[in-house]
């Protein structure tokens, strides 16, 4: 269960990119997060893992008071957050396989890994987690050699590694085409409902909120606006998390 | 009133046109532009020799035979004058407008039949019973013109009269056979040779330093390292602490090994065990390495221990390693006529090179456990104890840190002014820096994370900036007060300026990666060692080859220039021929440069291309 209670932040600069936002999370749930560009979605799910720091407020992951840990203890709490990126963040010189197994790079020794070297065990892993996501046979090209869906696939894959209790999805999907878009949250909701994985996913598409959230928050300007079932999302809802001049698409 | 706009504006420009006319009539001034001196005849005679001279590289040269022409002469005339002698006009001969003369007396030679645009000298053959071949004098030197003929007044010699006819001889010089390399481009080949390789190890070894250097002159590597108070005071602590044993440790072994170094089976036997008793300790602490977030000072100590011993163990590996080489080194090389000696010699060097970076290795490493220990320690404090007790801790500790760093800048410093003082040495700087300390400890609330990331890049840079403003020109003339003229001070040379300035080039390459890959990879719980190896690194390599190959191409066109102030290389010779006026042997130094820094230019735009 995850906890977010009066979150704040402002950056240097003066801009409060979140206002007092508070709300749970119960595992397993699949939570969309929705807003215009620039309301703090981002913000609020790099709060999570602590990416950004918080100004103000606190998040309790399992009791757990993650604001509030060291360093050491952060790390050790992000092994369990996987997160997505919206551009997928890959080294895209490095071969895919190396950018998974990074995603064990907070459970094995140090040394080593900086020698590059990785249990076979997690090699397996790396190479059943590819299969998962249907790119097993592209594991020894580059990075930046596979198209943006299956990069967005390796950037799940590495998110699995983890063996995340809990996936932070930032805009998964905005930056590819419709079906694959699909094809992506299919994988999210694969993850969340036969691993019991809790997603927070950020999203722009309603009709995705629609097909894939249990839940739906929404930002708007850092304030929380609406927390509720997707469905409770009518027009005069969107209106006011989207602005009065909005149209729904999709 | 409201001014017009248009006038203003031409006023502007009246003014900056008269400025500019100002600044530049200035410059004329003071850089002594003289218009006079271009158009002189001296000068513009001394251009054209100077110019004609370098556009005939001495590349080539012939082999030359002594041409010797002799008709008899009368120093002092006999009665009745000295009849002309018949001369055979078959080869080269000269002729005399008189058969003889008094000493001291001018006279005319013609020479006819030279070879074409030769030159040589005119000598007066003094013949005594002492001598009877005839000792020569020179008097002068002749240059043949195109048909080979030439003409030349003299001066005789004051000699004795005599009655018996001597002699007057002009030497010429015949090239034969064909035209073979100047023993100026021999000598070329060999120093551009040196001077290549003085660059690539200039460059190899400067990027070694610079890469490691350039992370920590990286804003925004550095910019996240943040850590509290008693974190830092305790590392500041640990450091120097760290590094002094380092330094003893390394002195107490090497000092222990040495009786040992004479026998080459115990130095064999202490390379092998060593290593293998190290590589199997390290794999068993690296697997009994099981992660524990609960901060136990036993079990953290007994860490250090191992550590260190592990440290230990590489040391006497590492002395070891070197004393094998010299022993192996030396047997090969018992002089220097053995073939392939360079090869041989570079054995010893290797082992040479580990003795001295020995002390240095265990400094930095010791170092770096201790301030690696005692920055967990202060780390753990700020994590666990209450700010209360973390505000006390950083009181006592922050001014103790801040004396001891005070006392070691002194230190440092002293080896330059030799103050010698311990007032100067131990209580001012002890006493400032506790102070900076204390009020630090106020000031700070005791859990906030300080930019410390932040004020080490900007000692880094700073560092980095005086170094680099410095030119590789100079640092040779300090170096070659070090390790005496030749190519050694100007490689040296040459790496430090590498290092300066391909760490900031580097540093600035790291600061341009893309952030994305930097965060997922945090996100995974990666620390930041892990961090900078799996998503900095890959992202730097293309741009860090390129400046590599851009900064060897740097480092050629610099090392032929540095051997003006003795940095060895073709910078040297260069300086010499055109010191001692020889144009023409400079021109070739100056061809096999231009020729070398093009190659340069070529080759590595072509990898640059290929592998970037």
């Amino acid at each position: 269960m995850l906890e977010v209670k009066n979150l704040s932040k402002t950056y240097d600069g003066g801009m409060q990119a979140l206002k007092n936002v508070s709300f749970n999370v119960k595992q397993g749930e699949f939570l969309a997060v929705i807003g215009l560009s620039g309301s703090g979605k981002s913000t609020l799910l790099r709060c999570i893992n602590r990416l950004i720091e918080p100004t103000s407020g606190q998040i309790l992951w399992d009791e757990q008071d993650i604001t509030a840990a060291s360093q050491d203890e952060m790390r050790h709490i992000r092994r369990k957050i996987g997160m997505v990126f919206q551009h997928f963040n890959l080294v895209t010189r490095s071969k895919v396989i190396t950018n998974v197994l990074a995603g064990r790079l907070g459970y094995v020794n140090p040394i080593l890994s900086a020698f590059n070297r990785f249990p076979q065990s997690d090699v397996a892993m790396a190479l059943d987690q590819l299969d998962r996501v249907g790119i097993k046979n592209q594991a020894y090209k580059r990075a930046d050699e596979l198209s943006g869906g299956q990069q967005q696939r390796v950037g799940i894959a590495r998110a699995m590694m983890q063996q995340p209790t809990m996936v932070l999805a930032d805009e998964p999907v905005a930056s590819l085409d419709p079906v694959l878009a699909h094809s992506i949250m299919q994988h999210l909701e694969k993850i969340n409902k036969e691993d019991g994985v809790t997603v927070l996913c950020s999203l722009h598409f309603l009709d995705l909120v629609h097909r894939y959230a249990d839940r739906a928050i929404a930002l708007k300007e850092g304030a929380l606006m609406f927390d509720g079932s997707p469905d409770k999302i009518d027009d005069q809802k969107f209106r006011e998390i989207y602005g009065k001049d909005a149209e729904r698409i999709g | 009133m409201k001014k017009s706009p248009a006038l203003l504006k031409s006023v502007v420009t009246g003014l900056v046109t008269i400025l500019t006319l100002i600044i530049f009539a200035y410059g004329f001034s003071v850089t002594n532009v003289n218009f006079e001196e271009t158009r002189s005849e001296r000068r513009l005679a001394s251009l054209t020799r100077i110019l004609r001279a370098l556009a005939h590289p001495k590349i080539f040269d012939y082999t030359y035979e002594t041409l010797n022409v002799e008709v008899p002469f009368y120093l002092g005339c006999p009665e009745g004058g000295a009849a002309f002698p018949e001369v055979d006009r078959s080869g080269a001969f000269i002729l005399v407008n008189a058969g003889c003369a008094a000493p001291k007396e001018t006279i005319t030679v013609e020479g006819h039949n030279f070879q074409e645009n030769s030159s040589g000298s005119i000598s007066f053959i003094g013949i005594s019973p002492e001598a009877p071949d005839g000792v020569p004098i020179s008097i002068g030197n002749f240059q043949a013109d195109a048909q080979g003929n030439f003409k030349v007044e003299v001066t005789l010699p004051n000699r004795q009269i005599k009655p018996e006819p001597q002699a007057l001889r002009a030497t010429g010089q015949i090239q034969v056979g064909a035209p073979m390399l100047s023993q100026e481009s021999k000598v070329t080949w060999d120093k551009i040779i040196e001077t290549v390789f003085m660059a690539l190890l200039a460059t190899v070894f400067g990027t070694l330093l610079a890469v490691p250097i350039s992370f920590f002159s990286a804003r925004n590597l550095m910019s996240e390292v943040k850590s509290p108070l008693s974190n830092i005071s305790l590392s500041l602590i640990g450091w120097p602490l760290g590094m002094w044993l380092g330094i003893k440790t390394s002195k107490f072994l090497a000092n222990l090994l040495m009786p040992l170094s004479n026998s080459f089976l115990l130095v064999l036997a202490g390379t092998l065990v060593f290593p293998t008793l190290g590589f199997f300790f390290a794999k068993w602490f690296l697997a009994n390495q099981n992660e524990e977030l609960e901060y136990r000072f036993r079990k953290r100590l007994i860490n250090l221990l191992y550590t260190v011993s592990l440290a230990a163990l590489a040391l006497i590996s590492i002395l070891f390693a070197s004393k094998l080489l010299l022993q192996i080194g030396a047997y090969l090389t018992p002089n220097k006529d053995v073939p392939l000696y360079f090869l041989r010699k570079f054995i010893a060097q290797i082992g040479d090179i580990i003795a001295m970076l020995a002390p240095v290795f265990a400094t930095l490493v010791s170092g770096g456990i201790f301030g690696g220990f005692f920055a967990q320690l202060g780390q753990t404090i700020s994590d666990r104890m209450p700010a209360a007790t973390a505000k006390i801790f950083n009181l006592i500790v922050t001014p103790i840190a801040g004396a001891a760093v005070g006392i070691l800048i002194l230190q440092g410093l002293n080896w330059f002014y030799q103050f010698n003082d311990p007032a100067i040495l131990f209580y001012l700087p002890a006493g400032i820096g506790a102070a900076l300390g204390l009020t630090l400890a106020l000031v700070a609330a005791p859990k906030q994370p300080l930019p410390i990331g932040i004020f080490i890049y900007g000692i880094f840079r700073t560092l980095l900036n005086g170094t680099r403003s410095v030119e590789a020109l100079i640092m040779a003339i300090v170096f070659v007060a070090w390790v005496g003229l030749g190519p050694f001070a100007g490689a040296l040379a040459l790496g430090l300026h590498t290092v300066a300035s391909n760490a900031k080039l580097y540093s600035e390459q790291v600061e341009s990666i893309l952030a994305g890959p930097l965060e997922a990879i945090q996100a995974t719980g990666a620390n930041r060692l892990q961090t900078i190896i799996f998503a900095v690194v890959p992202q730097i390599i293309p741009p860090y080859i390129s400046y590599t190959m851009y900064r060897w191409d740097i480092n050629v066109r610099m090392s032929t220039i540095i051997g003006f102030v003795g940095g060895g290389g073709i910078g040297f010779i260069l300086q010499q021929n055109i010191n001692l006026l020889n144009y023409r042997a400079a021109s070739v130094n100056m061809l096999a440069i231009a020729i070398v820094v093009s190659s340069m230019d070529y080759i590595s735009s072509v990898l640059r291309e290929k592998y970037v």
